[in-house]
C-alpha cells in the first residue's frame, strides 16, 4: 500500500529569508485585530458582564423582532437577542432586576417564560443563568490572570529548557495568537464567555507544544551541526519538523471539525476559536517564532555544543 | 529496543485492561449502575449535561462582625452586672466597627479591664486574641475587632452554615444536592434536576433566627402598650429595643434580653390552626420549656413578641402559663410557606445571612442534546482521526489508532476511579485529547521516517525514532501540562472540567502513545525481523 505523504520528503522553503514578508505581515494583521478588539470590542456574554441569560427553544424559528418587541413589553431594561446555534433557537440577555428581593429573578425568567409561550406555544426554556456584577467580575480577572500566568508559566519553561532567546519567542508568537483569536470574536460578534476563556488557554498550550517541537529541533541540530550558518540551520529545522507540523494540526482540525459539525451549538464558539487558533498558531511557528529567533541573535551556547563532527546526513539537502 | 521482556508486556496489557474494566460502569445510565450488585466507581455527569440548578451562595462578613459586636455587648453588660461587687458601666457605643463604654467608677477600670480581658480567646497562630482591650480617654474601654478574630468568626459560621444548608436542602426532599464551600465565603449549591430553585433560594435565604423576648409595655403611644406606629419618634429605654414589625407597620417595643431562642428548639411542623389557617408548632427542649413555663407564668396578661430574622411576627398576650414547652406561630401563611418556615425552624438558624450572586439552570433536554452531539462529535472524530492515520503510516498508523482507542477507554477509566465530573467543556477536552494524543505518534513516524531516508536499517531508525521523539514528547507535554495545570487552579467552572480532562489526557496518552506503541512496534519486529518497513 502507498502511504500518504502529506509533504514530500526533503522540503527546502527558504522560511528564514521570508521572514521580513512574514514579520510585516504578522505585525499588520496583529495591529488590525488588536484595533479591531479595541473600537468594536468583544461581545461578552453574561458571564463577564452580569445579567440574566435565556436561552428559549422555539417550535419554529421566531422572527427575532417579534420576539423583542414581547420582550420589551416586559419593561425589564434593555433585552439583547441573538440566534443561537440553530434559527429556532434564541439567546435572552436582561439586566439583573433591580429588586434584591431572592426571587427577584426567578420571577422575571417566569414573566418571560409565560410571554413567550403566550405567542410561541411550544417553546421552552433551555437554560438561564443569573451572574451578578460581582461574580462576573471576577470571572474576568480570573480569566485574564489565568492566561496571562499560562503564558507566563510556558515562557518560563521555554527559558529555563532552552535559551532566553528560545523564551521570548514562544512569549511574541503566543501573544499573536492570543491577539488574533480575539480580533476574530471582535469581527464575528460571537459570543465572548467563560468557554472560550478554556478554548484561549488550549491554543496557549497548542501552539507552544507546536514551537517546542520545532524548538527542540533547532537545539538538537545547533549541537549536531556547529559550523553551519544559523539560517539554514534554522531554515533545517523547520523543513525537517514540517511533516509532522502539519500532520498534527490537521488531525486537531479534523477532530474539531467533527465538534464544530456534530458537536451541538453550546460548543460551537468554543471551537470555531479553537480551529482559529490551530491556524494561527502553526502559522506563528513555522515563520514567527522560529525566524525571530535569528533578530534576537541566537548564539551558539558554549556549554550546548558537544564536541561532535558535523555529520552530512541528510540526503538531497544542498550546501548552503 | 527488541528487547522487551515478557513481565513488562504483561504489565502493560495488564494496567490496559484495568483501566478498560474501569470504564465500563460509565457507558452505562447512573439508573442502571445504581442497580447493580455492587458499588461500581463512576464519572458524574455536570449539570450542563445532566440539567439542574447551580447556585452560588456569598455570606455577608460584615454581618457576621456586627454581630459579634452585639454579642460581645450583650455578654459585658451581663458580667459587669455578675461581677462581685458589681461594675457599674454606661454609655456603651459600637461605632465604627468598635465596641467602647465608660466604667463609672474609676477606682473599679482595673477590675473591669481584667474582666473584659478574660472574655477574649486566642485566635490564630501569632498569638493574638480575637479582641484588642484598650483604655481610652482614662475612664472607657475600647474592645476592637482584630483581622484573625474575625477570619475564625466567619471560617466557624461557614462552617456551621453549610451544615444549615445541607440539612434545608435534605428536608426537601431534593437526590444528591451537592454542596461544599468554596473559598472563605461562598457556598455551591448544585442540585441535579431541579428546573425552578425560587424555592431552594428562598429557603436558604431566611436565616431562621427566632426570638421570644417580652414586649416592653412602659412604651405605650398608641394605646396598644409596646406598639409604636411609624415614623413616631419615641425614647426607647436602655435594655429595650425597637423591632419593624413584618406586616411593615411601625413597630414594637420589646425588652432586649431573650426568654427563648431557636436554639433551644427541638421541633417544627407545620399544622393547622382552629380556623384552618396554617401555622407552625414548635417544640422546645426541657430546659427551653421549663425556662419558657417561668417566664409565662410570671407575665401572665402581658404580651410577649415573636421575632423572626429581627421582624416581629405577633405579640400575643400571654392568657395563661405555656407549660407544655410548645407553642404556635402564626401569620399569613400558605402551607408551602409555613412549611419552608417549618424547614428553616427545624435545620437552625443560620450564623450568616447567604445571597446569592451566580445562578444557572439547564434543562433536561438541553443536556441530553449536549450529550448525544458530544458522543456523536467523538465517535465521528475518532473515526476521521483512524482513517487519517491509517492512510499515512500504514502499519505503524493501526498501532497508534489502536492506542489512541485504549487512550478512550483508559481516560474515561480513571475519570471514574477518580469520580470527576464530565462537563460539556470537558468533551471538548476529550475530542481536543484525540487530536493530541496521536501527535506523540506523529512526532515517533514521522521520526523514523527520517532516519529511514537517512539510511539507517529498520531497527536503528525505529530505536531512533522512539528515542529522539521521546525527548521532544517530554518537553511537549510539559509545556501542555503547565497550561492545564494553570487551568485548573485559576480557573473556574467549565475551564476547570476542561482542564481535568486535559491533564488526565496528557497522563494516559504518553502511557499508550509511547510505551504501548512501542511494545506492539518491537514485538512486531521481533517477530518478523522485517528488512524494509512501510511508513
Amino acid at each position: 500500500m502507498r502511504l500518504l505523504k502529506l509533504v514530500p520528503d526533503n522540503t527546502n522553503l527558504g522560511f528564514v529569508s521570508l521572514r521580513f514578508w512574514a514579520f510585516g505581515l504578522t505585525a499588520l494583521l496583529t495591529i488590525l485585530a488588536t484595533a479591531m478588539v479595541l473600537t468594536r470590542g468583544l461581545n461578552l456574554g453574561v458571564d463577564f458582564v452580569g445579567g440574566l441569560m435565556i436561552e428559549a427553544k422555539f417550535q419554529q424559528p421566531p422572527h427575532l423582532d417579534q420576539v423583542r418587541q414581547k420582550i420589551d413589553a416586559l419593561h425589564a431594561g434593555d433585552a439583547l437577542l441573538q440566534q443561537f446555534g440553530g434559527k429556532d433557537t434564541v439567546s435572552i440577555r436582561l439586566p439583573l432586576p433591580k429588586s434584591t428581593d431572592e426571587g427577584a429573578s426567578n420571577q422575571l425568567i417566569k414573566q418571560v417564560t409565560a410571554t413567550l409561550q403566550q405567542s410561541y406555544p411550544g417553546v421552552t426554556i433551555s437554560r438561564a443563568d443569573t451572574v451578578s456584577g460581582k461574580v462576573s467580575d471576577e470571572l474576568i480577572l480570573r480569566g485574564i490572570g489565568a492566561v496571562f500566568a499560562a503564558v507566563f508559566g510556558i515562557a518560563l519553561w521555554g527559558i529555563f529548557r532552552f535559551e532566553w532567546q528560545f523564551g521570548v519567542c514562544t512569549f511574541v508568537a503566543v501573544m499573536h495568537d492570543v491577539l488574533m483569536t480575539l480580533g476574530f470574536f471582535a469581527l464575528t460578534r460571537l459570543e465572548f464567555d467563560l468557554n472560550i476563556v478554556a478554548a484561549v488557554l488550549t491554543i496557549i498550550g497548542y501552539s507552544i507544544n507546536d514551537k517546542i517541537v520545532i524548538d527542540d529541533r533547532i537545539r538538537e541540530n545547533l549541537r549536531k551541526y556547529r559550523q553551519m550558518d544559523i539560517r539554514t540551520l534554522i531554515d533545517l529545522s523547520v523543513n525537517e519538523t514540517l511533516p509532522r507540523t502539519i500532520m498534527t494540526s490537521l488531525t486537531i482540525l479534523l477532530a474539531l471539525a467533527a465538534l464544530l459539525l456534530f458537536g451541538g451549538h453550546v460548543l460551537r464558539g468554543f471551537t470555531a476559536a479553537m480551529m482559529l487558533g490551530i491556524v494561527v498558531g502553526t502559522y506563528s511557528s513555522i515563520y514567527v517564532s522560529s525566524s525571530l529567533l535569528i533578530t534576537l541573535g541566537l548564539g551558539r551556547n558554549r556549554s550546548d555544543v558537544r564536541a561532535e563532527p558535523q555529520k552530512a546526513e541528510r540526503i538531497g539537502r544542498p550546501t548552503p | 529496543m527488541l528487547d522487551f521482556p515478557r513481565w513488562k508486556v504483561l504489565s502493560i496489557w495488564g494496567l490496559i485492561l484495568f483501566g478498560i474494566l474501569l470504564s465500563i460502569p460509565s457507558f452505562f445510565p447512573q439508573s442502571m449502575t445504581d442497580r447493580w450488585p455492587m458499588h461500581v466507581p463512576r464519572i458524574n455527569l455536570g449539570l450542563d449535561l445532566a440539567g439542574g440548578s447551580h447556585l452560588l451562595f456569598e455570606a455577608d462578613t460584615d454581618d457576621v462582625a456586627k454581630q459579634r459586636l452585639e454579642t460581645m455587648d450583650e455578654t459585658i453588660v451581663a458580667e459587669m452586672g455578675r461581677a462581685v461587687p458589681k461594675i457599674g458601666i454606661g454609655d456603651i457605643s459600637r461605632q465604627a466597627g468598635k465596641l467602647s463604654f465608660m466604667v463609672r467608677d474609676p477606682s473599679q477600670l482595673d477590675a473591669a479591664v481584667e474582666k473584659v480581658r478574660t472574655l477574649t480567646q486566642p485566635a490564630g497562630m501569632t498569638g493574638q486574641r480575637d479582641w484588642n482591650v484598650a483604655v481610652v480617654d482614662s475612664n472607657r474601654i475600647e474592645l476592637t475587632p482584630t483581622q484573625d478574630g474575625i477570619r475564625l468568626a466567619v471560617s466557624d459560621a461557614m462552617k456551621t452554615a453549610v451544615e444549615v444548608v445541607r440539612k434545608r436542602i435534605d428536608a426537601l426532599g431534593t437526590r444528591e444536592p451537592t454542596i461544599v464551600s468554596e473559598g472563605t465565603n461562598r457556598i455551591v449549591v448544585q442540585v441535579p434536576g431541579l428546573q425552578d430553585p425560587q424555592a431552594l433560594k428562598e429557603l436558604i435565604g431566611k436565616t431562621a433566627k427566632l426570638e421570644f423576648k417580652l414586649v416592653n409595655t412602659n412604651v405605650n403611644v398608641t394605646g396598644v402598650p409596646g406598639q409604636v406606629p411609624p415614623g413616631a419618634k419615641v425614647d426607647i429605654p436602655i435594655g429595650s429595643q425597637l423591632l419593624p414589625n413584618e406586616d411593615g407597620q411601625g413597630g414594637t417595643a420589646v425588652y432586649r434580653r431573650a426568654i427563648i431562642t431557636g436554639d433551644q428548639l427541638t421541633d417544627a411542623q407545620q399544622s393547622y390552626t382552629q380556623d384552618n389557617q396554617p401555622d407552625v408548632n414548635i417544640k422546645f427542649n426541657s430546659v427551653g420549656g421549663k425556662k419558657f413555663a417561668k417566664v409565662t407564668q410570671e407575665n401572665v396578661g402581658k404580651p410577649f413578641a415573636i421575632i423572626l430574622d429581627g421582624k416581629v411576627l405577633s405579640a400575643p398576650n400571654i392568657q395563661e402559663p405555656i407549660l407544655g414547652g410548645s407553642a404556635q406561630i402564626t401569620g399569613s401563611y400558605t402551607v408551602d410557606t409555613a412549611n419552608q418556615l417549618a424547614i428553616a425552624l427545624r435545620s437552625g438558624k443560620l450564623p450568616i445571612k447567604l445571597k446569592v450572586i451566580e445562578e444557572r439552570t439547564v434543562g433536561p433536554q438541553l443536556g441530553a442534546d449536549s450529550i448525544r452531539a458530544g458522543v456523536i462529535a467523538s465517535v465521528i472524530a475518532t473515526v476521521a482521526v483512524i482513517v487519517f492515520m491509517l492512510v499515512t503510516y500504514g502499519r505503524f498508523g493501526v498501532y497508534a489508532n489502536l492506542a489512541v482507542v485504549i487512550n478512550i477507554f483508559v481516560i474515561v477509566g480513571v475519570m471514574g476511579l477518580l469520580n470527576a465530573t464530565l462537563t460539556l467543556p470537558g468533551i471538548a477536552g476529550f475530542v481536543l485529547t484525540i487530536g493530541t494524543a496521536v501527535d506523540a505518534n506523529v512526532l515517533i513516524n514521522e521520526r523514523i521516517r527520517e532516519e529511514r531516508r537517512r539510511g539507517r536499517n529498520v531497527s536503528q531508525s525505529v530505536e531512533l525514532g522512539y528515542k529522539e521523539a521521546s525527548r521532544t514528547i517530554f518537553e511537549a507535554n510539559a509545556t501542555h501540562t503547565i497550561a492545564g495545570l494553570i487551568m485548573l487552579i485559576l480557573g473556574s467552572g467549565p475551564i476547570k472540567g476542561f482542564a481535568v480532562v486535559l491533564l488526565l489526557g496528557i497522563a494516559t496518552s504518553v502511557f499508550t502513545a509511547v510505551l504501548f506503541t512501542r511494545m506492539m512496534v518491537a514485538l512486531w519486529l521481533r517477530r518478523t525481523r522485517p528488512r524494509a518497513i512501510n511508513i
